[in-house]
Formats: C-alpha cells, sequence, structure tokens
C-alpha cells in the first residue's frame, strides 16, 4: 500500500511539474493543483499508514493500544488542502484576469509590450 | 498570554476595518490605530523577554509537543518589534492617498492580515503553524500585488503568485517528510529529537528542501529572479512592507532552521549556503549597478543584502550570528525607509527612472538631506546603522577565521556604496530641467520617512546596547538549551 501511494504522489509530482514548464496559464494552473495534491498525499503516506485501527480509545481503557492510526497527519493534511483550495481558487482569478489584461494565455506574451 | 497579542490585535482590527464605513478617513484611523497597539504589545513582549528570558505560550495549554506553542525568544521578540515599526509607518502613509481602487477593495484589512501573518511566523514554535502563516502572509501579499489591473501589474504578480506557490509546495513536501522521520513538528522537539533519528541521507534531503522553500522566500542566488522582477510594480507603501518584512521571513526561517536542526550536522549543507549567500551578494550589486530606475536599483540591492546576512549566519559562530541580527534589524528599518522614499519621488516626478528624476536638491533641499540618511545609511557609510551592521559582520567572519568572505563583504559593500551613491546623484543632485511638480510630496508620507529615519539614527546614537542585545540574541540562539528547555521543560 505504501508503495502504491508513494508511486501515486511521485506521478502527480512529475505530472504537476511538467505541466508547470509548459506555456499557457490553464495547463500552469492544473500543474499547480496536481503538485499541491501530491504533496497531500506525500504527507499522508510518509506519516505512516495503519488500516482500520483508529486513535479512538476502546470504552474503559485510558491508553491507546499499539498500532492506531497517527491523527497528526490526518490534521495536517486537511489544513493543507483547505489552503491549497484557497489558493488554487485565487490563481485561477487571477488567471482570469491576466487573461482579461494580456489578452492572451500565453506565458511569454506576458513581457511582451502591447 | 502576552504573546497572542501580535496576532490577535491586527486580527481583529482586520474585522473591525471590513465592518467599519468604507470610506477612507475611518478606514485610515483605525488601521493606525491597530498597527500602534500592535507596536506597543510588541514592545510590551520585548521588554519581557528582555527581563526574564524566553517566553512560551501553549495554546488552549495543550503540552507541547501536541500542540501549538508561541515561542518569544530575544530574535523573534526583535523582530516583532520591528514589524509593529513598519506596520506603524505603512498605516501612517495611507493618509497621504492610497489608489482609491485599492482602497475601496480592502488595502487597510489586507495589511493588517499580512502584519498578522508575519509576526506570527516570528512568534511560532511548530514548523507546520509557520507554513500556515506563511501562507497568510502570501495570500494577502498576493491580493495586495494584484488589486489593480495594469499590464505590468498583472505580470508581476504572476510571476510572484507562481514562484510562492511552488516554494510552498517544496516546504510542505519538507514538513511531510520531516513528519515521517522524527514524529513530530514543534522546533524544540525536533532540536532534541533530529540526531538520534533516521539516516545521514534522510537528513540531507530534507535539509535541502528546506534550504531550497526559504531561499525562494528570502531571494537567495540562484532562486532570486522574481523579486527584482516584481518588487518595482506595486505602490511605494505596498513595496516598502513586502521589501521591509517579508524576504526577513525567509531569512528568519533560514536562521531557525540552522541553528535549531541543521547546528554542527552537515558541513556541506553550511558550505552550499554559504557559497549561495556569496553568489546573491556580487550577482544583486553588480545587478544594482547596471539599474538606473530608483526602485529597481532597490529590489537589486535588497537582493545583494540578502546575502550578507545569510553568509554570517552560516559561519554559525555568536559573532557572525551578532552581526547578522544587527543586519537584518538595520535593513528592515532602511530598505522600508528608501521605498517610501521612492513613493515621494513617484508623486513629485510621476517616475522613479534616473532620467525624469534629478534636480531635486534645489527644488526640495530639505527632503533631499532627510533621504541621505537612509541613502548612506543603506550604502554604510560611516557613522550610521548600515556602517556598523555591516562591522558587526566583517568582525564576525574574521574572528571566525572566514577571511575570503570578510574581504567580500568589504568588495561588495564598495559596490553598494557605488551604487546608492550614483542612486543619490541620479535623483537629488544631477542638474534637470525646471520640471512643475505634479502632486505635493505628502506630508504623512514624509512624516513616516522622518519617523524611519529617526529609528536608524537612534540605532546609531544606540549601537553600543543595540550591538549587546544581537549578541546575547545570537548566544541565545546558539545555546540552544533555554529555547528548548522553555518549551519542553527539562529533559526526561
Amino acid at each position: 500500500m505504501e508503495l502504491l501511494l508513494a508511486l501515486a504522489s511521485g506521478v502527480l509530482y512529475a505530472a504537476g511539474i511538467y505541466l508547470m514548464l509548459r506555456r499557457r496559464l490553464v495547463q500552469l494552473i492544473i500543474g499547480l493543483g496536481l503538485l499541491s495534491n501530491g504533496t497531500n498525499l506525500l504527507i499522508f503516506t510518509a506519516g505512516g499508514l495503519t488500516r482500520g485501527r483508529p486513535p479512538v480509545l476502546a470504552e474503559g481503557t485510558a491508553v491507546l493500544q499499539q498500532p492506531y492510526a497517527d491523527p497528526v497527519p490526518q490534521a495536517l493534511v486537511l489544513t493543507a488542502i483547505v489552503i491549497g483550495f484557497g489558493l488554487l481558487a485565487f490563481s485561477l482569478v487571477l488567471a482570469h484576469r491576466v487573461h482579461d489584461t494580456v489578452g492572451s494565455d500565453d506565458v511569454d506574451d506576458l513581457g511582451r509590450d502591447g | 498570554m502576552m504573546l497572542v497579542l501580535p496576532i490577535l490585535v491586527p486580527l481583529s482590527t482586520a474585522a473591525v476595518l471590513m465592518l467599519a464605513p468604507k470610506r477612507p478617513n475611518p478606514q485610515r484611523w483605525i488601521s493606525l490605530a491597530g498597527a500602534v497597539v500592535l507596536l506597543a504589545s510588541a514592545i510590551a513582549i520585548f521588554l519581557r523577554v528582555n527581563e526574564a528570558g524566553v517566553q512560551v505560550v501553549q495554546i488552549s495549554a495543550w503540552p507541547a509537543p501536541f500542540g501549538i506553542t508561541l515561542v518569544a525568544d530575544l530574535l523573534a521578540a526583535i523582530l516583532v518589534v520591528a514589524v509593529g515599526v513598519v506596520g506603524t509607518a505603512i498605516a501612517g502613509v495611507a493618509f497621504s492617498g492610497v489608489d482609491p481602487r485599492r482602497e475601496a477593495f480592502g488595502y487597510h484589512p489586507l495589511v493588517q492580515i499580512l502584519l498578522m501573518g508575519v509576526a506570527g511566523a516570528f512568534l511560532t514554535g511548530d514548523l507546520f503553524n509557520l507554513y500556515v502563516w506563511f501562507e497568510v502572509m502570501l495570500v494577502a501579499s498576493f491580493v495586495l500585488m494584484a488589486l489593480n489591473r495594469t499590464r505590468p501589474q498583472m505580470e508581476a504578480a504572476f510571476k510572484y503568485v507562481t514562484i510562492n506557490l511552488i516554494a510552498s509546495s517544496i516546504f510542505l513536501t519538507a514538513l511531510g517528510l520531516l513528519y515521517g522521520a522524527t514524529g513530530t513538528l514543534n522546533m524544540a522537539a525536533l532540536a532534541r529529537a533530529w540526531p538520534t533519528v533516521g539516516s545521514p541521507g534522510v537528513h540531507t534531503v530534507l535539509a535541502v528542501l528546506f534550504l531550497i522553500a526559504f531561499s525562494i522566500k528570502a531571494g537567495l542566488f540562484p532562486l532570486f529572479f522574481w523579486l527584482p522582477a516584481s518588487y518595482h510594480t506595486p505602490p511605494a507603501a505596498i513595496g516598502a512592507v513586502f521589501a521591509g518584512l517579508l524576504t526577513k521571513v525567509g531569512v528568519y526561517a533560514l536562521i531557525r532552521v540552522f541553528t535549531l536542526l541543521f547546528h554542527g550536522q552537515s558541513p556541506a549543507l553550511v558550505w552550499l549556503l554559504l557559497a549561495m549567500s556569496a553568489a546573491t551578494m556580487v550577482i544583486g550589486l553588480v545587478a544594482a549597478l547596471t539599474e538606473r530606475d530608483f526602485r529597481r536599483v532597490l529590489s537589486f540591492n535588497l537582493v545583494g543584502h540578502i546575502g550578507y546576512t545569510t553568509a554570517s549566519l552560516s559561519l554559525l559562530t555568536p559573532a557572525a550570528l551578532a552581526g547578522a541580527i544587527l543586519y537584518v534589524l538595520h535593513h528592515i528599518v532602511v530598505i522600508t525607509n528608501l521605498y517610501l522614499v521612492s513613493g515621494v519621488l513617484l508623486r513629485l516626478r510621476r517616475t522613479t527612472d534616473a532620467a525624469g528624476l534629478g534636480g531635486l536638491y534645489r527644488d526640495r533641499p530639505a527632503f533631499a538631506v532627510l533621504a541621505m540618511i537612509p541613502i548612506f545609511s543603506l550604502a554604510g557609510v560611516p557613522p550610521l546603522s548600515g556602517f556598523l551592521g555591516k562591522l558587526a559582520i566583517v568582525e564576525g567572519a574574521f574572528s571566525a577565521g572566514a577571511h575570503w568572505v570578510g574581504g567580500l563583504v568589504l568588495v561588495v559593500g564598495l559596490l553598494t556604496l557605488l551604487s546608492m551613491a550614483r542612486l543619490w546623484s541620479d535623483s537629488f543632485w544631477r542638474p534637470a530641467a525646471d520640471t512643475p511638480d505634479f502632486a505635493s510630496p505628502g506630508a504623512p508620507l514624509v512624516a513616516a520617512i522622518t519617523l524611519l529615519s529617526l529609528i536608524t539614527v537612534a540605532m546609531t546614537v544606540g549601537a553600543e546596547p543595540l550591538f549587546a542585545l544581537a549578541s546575547r540574541g545570537a548566544h541565545q540562539l546558539l545555546q540552544r538549551d533555554e529555547y528548548i528547555r522553555a518549551v519542553l521543560g527539562e529533559a526526561p
């Protein structure tokens, strides 16, 4: 399972970086989205995977029994997803505005005058 | 609970500003009041830290390393005071007029959010929390930068947003791997756990990821190209707060991770940082000499001087680190001030390009003399604060045995002097045709410049206690025990 998730997050990183190297604004933004999702998956995987053992105390016990799923990476991923979503929404609006102002979605046209 | 104030005050000011009438006057006054309260609370924290040592707040009383910890050691406390000073100056500048579009779309609350993000980044004791503050600060800066539809601003904003999002992704990747390797992101707990966990390979990968992420934010060679491409486009007040505070957060993060985590662990990494800093200094200042636009010259000087602080950080001796702290403080005040000076030039002549300037010493002698203070302080002319900062760095470098670093700082200092002398001569001294002023320089703007210049002079006069303070701050950073004990208690 770890291997599968590691591969998935690697593929997301690679696809994200490839798209960010393209010249079109939309591809750049999709690339950013993939990159941030790859990162989220990485945090989740690096924190260790434990299936079917939620970190909840059984009735009448005071200490969690090992092994249990670590709640911290899940909290981190949750925060990162929210932040990533906000930033993605912002960059979409920004790209729309850039397109309105510049009249092109080619990154190379940004620096050109006129 | 005092430590929460630099975060709560701007947050509540921003909330009030969003509810308050959208007319300029109430907005400006509320914003200024918020900034002054922020400054007062920062000074109170600083006095407490100065007297009683490292201060810690565990949010919601969750014990470290499980909850979020706020920590103020001397470095953090001094920097939060600097945030208060810059915030007050910027809020004051708004009285001489903000672009009406920006003001209507939330300029004032955004500045407050930006200040909150910077203060939070300085005070947090948790790396993931640092990431969150980075994002708070960045989103506010993104909107401030993009709140206009002119072509150069759109271009600059897009570059700025993209590179910063990439840096954030790298930072977050490093955090995920770090948690996987150590099981904690609390800085003090990491400092304790770091040497015992993982293989050298893991250490190197993490260290390089952090180095790249923070170097993009701080603007180190070869990752600084976004900075001169974007900082000269927004209005002067926004440029001032970006230049004064945002890159310094990157430097602060580098200082934190290098002193707490990578301390004495990987000589190769320290060499990498030193080489990057040396290249930053030289390339930044050489590029500054090729520019003739006031704000572009400042951008490249900003980049070059970041190299000073990271070069002396990489030496990791108390004297060099004290020099870095002193220089960061000097630089925050002076570079903010210079961007505000560029704002006056913009109002007088509608341009900051050398071709449209000149003759200001003849037209406005008092302002020309006032502008000499930050310009020649940045140049490092004795006895101003820039000279003292450089002196501390050079002394630190020579006493650490890194003679070539000291020599390089001196050579780059000469280039800075050249660049600043030309800047002053281009804008103030050079004879120019009689051109009528487009607008008045703006009394509040000049008042803010005067305030910051007075602080520069005060830093010069009070150099002795200030240097002693920076030395104590540096010792505290290198003797990590006080920080770690304050957060976690005695070692088990």
